[in-house]
């Protein structure tokens, strides 16, 4: 991650002003940053999403291949992620300098979308043991300026939004072989349901108090912060600490109703912005990166 | 290149274009403020990023550091979801790898790495989509990002793939050109002295033939230049606006 660093007095300013409710951006403890979320932008996939958060850059993309469902799941399909981080973000993640941090990430993912809460996997099911679709959510970081967990929910919550899986037919002939049929029309396709999609909140502890969508700055005064991860209805479905420092259970509680809070209006605002998006239909002008 | 005809008797290609005719160029300069310079082009749907840091000190070994002149160092990547069927690896396969010798050969022929000894210049390339002339894309969206870091070179490089079909050539080559296997130039030109900075050409081509792909491809890496010219004149004015000089 490209690495800041301050000096005893610019932590100092920092810590003070978290206290005080101001952050160095002019922004209160509980305040997102502006995003900007396009969704649709790489034509070659199944769909797609970028989430600018301030100089946090994230391009997700969803391919749908076909393969065989898990033995234990047999009427499911999956999701698989991968977290590409690029050298773009910064040189360090040159060669497999990333992979570690894209370990981390992926595996949060795994543990946060790929359940039956959070998407309806049955509906991934071709037939049953046989034939299922694989959603591979690749996501790309090309630019870090702090807060990537939340900026990669968001993205990856857009971009499962803008999924089109084309829908298919089992034909079953008379000797029991089965074909698959694909449909003619092009928007004939199946969308995901994303209302129970969560999107993490990070809570990075600063001095006795917690702020939302920590920059890096804010990251580096931060000895511990907690991922919760919140449903549209408030409903925390994981939780989890990172960071070097502790925490103690009190301010645990705290962040958890923060969190919700937080999320809460998160969803909303997002949900606003995707449909608005939706209703604009192929006729969107689409910016992508040159605007 | 059976069942599909690359150029029709009206000598019109698959998509629309005529032999010579480029697809459309969009390109911006600025994209990431945290990189020393970056950049991004879209040749019709091929899609790529460029970022450059540096020159800076060496990273990692100091050993590999040249006494008189700028290592450049550089990474091609393809995003995992970039190509129609999906990738496992963005980077670190053995073409990625060439492509990344590549453009630091191109590269270090444009650049005055001699004016920075002992100290290095990354250049990382990135498809988002490819459609086709990923090389040439690449190359272009990397001279854009080495202009917009500020750093001295000799000229632009512009670079552009070419074909050969029927006996004509057919410039700035779509993926369904490329996938139908025919001989195919890609080339890097410095427009103002006409040097070239990369050529490479696939596949077999009879030599009275070269000549005419060769001019197509430079002919076409010279249109190219007179976009990306358009294009950073018009950043360096929004630039100097912004600074309200």
């Amino acid at each position: 991650m490209a690495s800041v660093a301050l000096s005893e007095a610019e932590k100092v300013y920092i810590v003070h002003g978290v206290q005080e409710d101001l952050r160095v951006d002019g922004r209160g403890c509980e305040d997102y940053r502006c995003a900007e979320v396009e969704t649709d932008v790489v034509s070659n996939t199944s769909g797609s999403a970028r989430v600018k958060l301030g100089h946090t850059d994230i391009l997700v993309g969803v391919k749908a291949e076909m393969g065989t469902p898990k033995l234990e799941r047999p009427d499911e399909g999956y999701l698989e992620f991968f977290v590409d981080c690029s050298a773009n973000a910064t040189p360090e993640f040159e060669g497999r300098g990333g992979d570690d941090l894209g370990t981390e990430i992926a595996n949060a993912l795994y543990r946060i979308f790929n359940n039956r809460g959070s998407i309806d996997l049955t509906s991934l099911c071709i037939s049953p043991r046989e034939h299922c679709w694989i959603l591979y959510v690749d996501v790309l970081l090309l630019e870090c300026g702090g807060n990537l967990f939340d900026a990669i929910s968001i993205a990856v919550k857009a971009a499962l939004f803008n999924t089109s899986i084309p829908k298919v037919r089992v034909l079953e002939d008379e000797e029991g072989s089965k074909d698959i049929e694909l449909s003619d029309d092009p928007y004939d396709c199946i969308r995901l349901n994303v209302e129970n999609v969560p999107c993490i909140i990070t809570l990075s502890k600063i001095g006795y108090r917690h702020v939302v969508d920590a920059t890096l700055q804010e990251e580096a005064c931060s000895l511990a912060s907690l991922l919760v991860s919140v449903t549209s209805k408030g409903v925390l479905t994981c939780l989890r600490k990172v960071g070097k420092g502790s925490l103690d259970p009190e301010s645990i509680f705290e962040m958890m109703e923060t969190g919700k809070r937080v999320g809460k209006v998160l969803h909303a605002s997002l949900q606003t912005i995707l449909q608005k998006e939706e209703n604009l239909g192929p006729k969107r002008q689409k910016v992508g990166f040159l605007g | 290149m059976a069942g599909l005809e690359l150029l029709s008797d009206q000598g019109y290609r698959v998509d629309g274009r005529r032999a010579g005719e480029l697809r459309k160029i969009q390109a911006r300069m600025g994209v990431f403020a945290q990189a020393d310079g970056s950049a991004y082009i879209e040749q019709g749907n091929t899609k790529a990023l460029a970022v450059v840091y540096g020159p800076h000190e060496m990273r990692g070994s100091r050993s590999r550091a040249l006494p008189d002149r700028a290592l450049v160092n550089c990474q091609y990547s393809m995003a995992t979801f970039s190509t129609g069927e999906r990738k496992r690896r963005p980077h670190g396969d053995r073409k990625a790898c060439e492509m990344g010798l590549q453009l630091r050969q191109t590269f270090e022929a444009a650049i005055l790495t001699q004016l920075y000894p002992r100290s290095q210049i990354d250049i990382y390339v990135q498809v988002l989509q490819a459609d086709g002339g990923n090389y040439a894309a690449c190359v272009n969206a990397a001279t854009l990002a080495v202009l917009d870091a500020g750093i001295p070179m000799r000229d632009f490089v512009c670079a552009c793939s070419a074909g050969f079909v029927d006996g004509t050539a057919l410039a700035d080559l779509s993926h369904v050109e490329e996938a139908a296997g025919g001989p195919q130039v890609a080339l890097a030109l410095l427009p103002a002295s006409g040097q070239l900075a990369l050529l490479e050409m696939d596949a077999r081509l009879h030599e009275d033939h070269l000549q005419q792909v060769l001019e197509a491809a430079s002919q076409a890496a010279r249109d190219v230049h007179a976009l990306l010219d358009r294009v950073v004149r018009q950043h360096v004015r929004e630039a100097a606006l912004l600074l309200g000089d």
